[in-house]
């Protein structure tokens, strides 16, 4: 079983067509959407995990990407300040998907972004402010 | 009489030769163990410890000179925090939690309180312009009703970073036992015991080096944001009365120190303003402390570990008002404690990480020779009753050294 987290970002032509439901129907993918943002004629967003067979995702890739969907890992939207961060592990307490974990006996606090699911719990949570997720903010800018 | 005795200046003459032995409070730990404490008193002559976390009951007296017509400031605000003006014409106090004056509070809960006084002072340290504004009611003397100034610290004539309660030795461990999340100076905590959140350095915290205050009060030298700065006195809440174990550490919230230093020459990674979600502003401070073993009892007090020093597990919703169990610092730094049955994930809100940093400078510093020991003129007020020194068990296990 392959699974990522995603960014999709549907441009303006495309984001009232049924599109996620071909990656069902097509190649028989499961997803899961952990966060959309989408109005009509604006360009919309989706934040999901895609899983399936390793084939399958690939090919599904393609269709998303034929039909004009731009795709980036979650990833590239989301970084930690280094400088800011002074690694006490408040923000361990609200991630849900332990991309941020201490290492132990060290007590170094971690971030893995390719397990971030992109929910923003962090960025309250952390008293030095030191999360910042950006792939929504150009969006809405 | 022990069988080891020194002094500060004895400490001080040998740091001044750089010939002082010091180790950092967790390196102690090992050396206690493996060499007993007779021994590592004599090998070992400063332990140094260290702590990074919000501290709320911190502050700054400012004075920002005297303007031309002059000004009695009596409402202040920096960067549009308030600050309390009731002291003399151009003298001042920040404080680390006041919020900015146009902050929604929780009135969206939880708020976020993105800037308050820690945040001046952090970026008072950093070298920023704050926006200074002020208002007087006028006076024959000072008939100025307002001014209007960017300053920098460097402007600044006076900027004292004056805190009456740091370095708590020890503090609960926090949890919930509603059924929805609650925010507080303890972090999030999630409903139905969902995390354990504490707060301290453990066996690197100051305080828990010297469980009797036996070296500290007014005039102990500590690293202070980044500086040297000083205990001044005991800090409100101090209680050193609090139930104690057998090896002297309290089992709770215990004594608290009241610290000086010249905010001038902090450095901004160890004073840095907070945000405590749905609780407020704060500032999160580098506090490190020099125990001078000056004999092998303080040896045996700086030897403690993680597995010897325990806190109360406490339910922050008003669900519950006693503590719900005891835990050691060695279970809360694995990642996981359990409750009433139920295994829940531990969260640090202090900086083991940053701590270490602390105590690594100071004894950088006391090895180059560039911090001596201040000997304090004033002990701060200790347990009533008799110390528990080292246990007999302990000494007679290493009567016979062995020969390594």
């Amino acid at each position: 079983m392959y699974s990522r987290i995603l960014v999709l970002r549907f441009p303006k032509d495309i984001v009232d067509k049924p599109i996620i439901t071909n990656l069902v129907k097509d190649y028989g993918l499961t997803f899961n959407i952990l966060k959309a943002q989408i109005f009509p004629r604006k360009e919309g967003m989706l934040v999901l995990e895609l899983k399936g067979d390793r084939k399958d995702y690939e090919r599904g890739i393609q269709y998303l990407k034929d039909t004009g969907v731009e795709i980036e890992p979650v990833a590239q939207g989301i970084r930690r300040d280094e400088e800011k961060c002074y690694q006490c592990g408040a923000c361990t307490a609200v991630c849900p998907t332990g991309a941020l974990h201490i290492k132990r006996p060290e007590m170094e606090v971690l971030f893995e972004s390719e397990r971030c699911s992109a929910c923003e719990l962090c960025v309250k949570t952390c008293p030095a402010r030191a999360m910042i997720v950006t792939f929504d903010k150009i969006l809405t800018a | 009489m022990g069988a080891v005795q020194k002094t500060y200046q004895e400490i001080n003459e040998k740091i001044r030769k750089g010939q002082a032995v010091v180790v950092t409070a967790e390196e102690m730990v090992g050396i206690v163990k493996k060499k007993g404490p007779v021994q590592a008193a004599r090998e070992v002559d400063v332990v140094t410890t260290g702590t990074f976390a919000p501290m709320c009951s911190s502050g700054a007296f400012i004075n920002f000179g005297h303007t031309q017509p002059p000004i009695k400031a009596s409402k202040v605000w920096l960067n549009d925090v308030p600050a309390y003006g009731g002291l003399a014409a151009v003298d001042l106090f920040i404080g680390a939690t006041e919020p900015a004056f146009d902050d929604p509070l929780n009135k969206i809960r939880p708020g976020s309180f993105d800037y308050g006084g820690g945040h001046v002072l952090h970026d008072l340290v950093s070298g920023k312009s704050v926006q200074l504004r002020a208002e007087g009611y006028g006076t024959d003397c000072y008939p100025r009703r307002q001014v209007e100034m960017t300053v920098t610290l460097a402007d600044l004539p006076y900027a004292v970073l004056c805190n009456p309660r740091n370095a708590y030795q020890n503090y609960n461990c926090a949890v919930n036992l509603s059924q929805k999340t609650i925010f507080t100076y303890m972090g999030t905590l999630k409903p139905r015991l969902g995390n354990a959140n504490y707060s301290t350095s453990g066996q690197l915290s100051p305080l828990f080096n010297d469980p009797y205050y036996r070296t500290l009060g007014l005039g102990t030298r500590i690293f202070l944001g980044g500086a040297q700065g000083y205990i001044t006195w005991q800090g409100s809440q101090h209680n050193p009365n609090a139930a104690r174990l057998p090896n002297g550490v309290p089992r709770g919230p215990a004594g608290t120190l009241m610290v000086m230093g010249d905010l001038k020459e902090m450095k901004p990674r160890w004073v840095l303003g907070v945000s405590l979600q749905g609780y407020g502003c704060s500032l999160s401070l580098g506090v490190g402390i020099p125990i001078p073993i000056l004999d092998e009892e303080m040896a045996y007090y700086t030897g403690v570990s993680d597995e010897d020093i325990v806190t109360q597990v406490k339910d922050y919703s008003f669900t519950r008002p006693d503590p719900l169990c005891e835990v050691s610092y060695a279970q809360l730094r694995s990642g996981s404690i359990t409750v009433e049955g139920k295994e829940l994930p531990t969260v640090p809100l202090s900086s083991y990480v940053r701590a270490k940093e602390i105590a690594e400078l100071l004894k950088d510093w006391i090895q180059k020779g560039t911090f001596s020991l201040g000997e304090p003129q004033h002990l701060l007020p200790t347990a009533s009753g008799e110390r528990h020194g080292i246990p007999e068990s302990v000494l007679r296990s290493f009567e016979n050294p062995s020969t390594d």
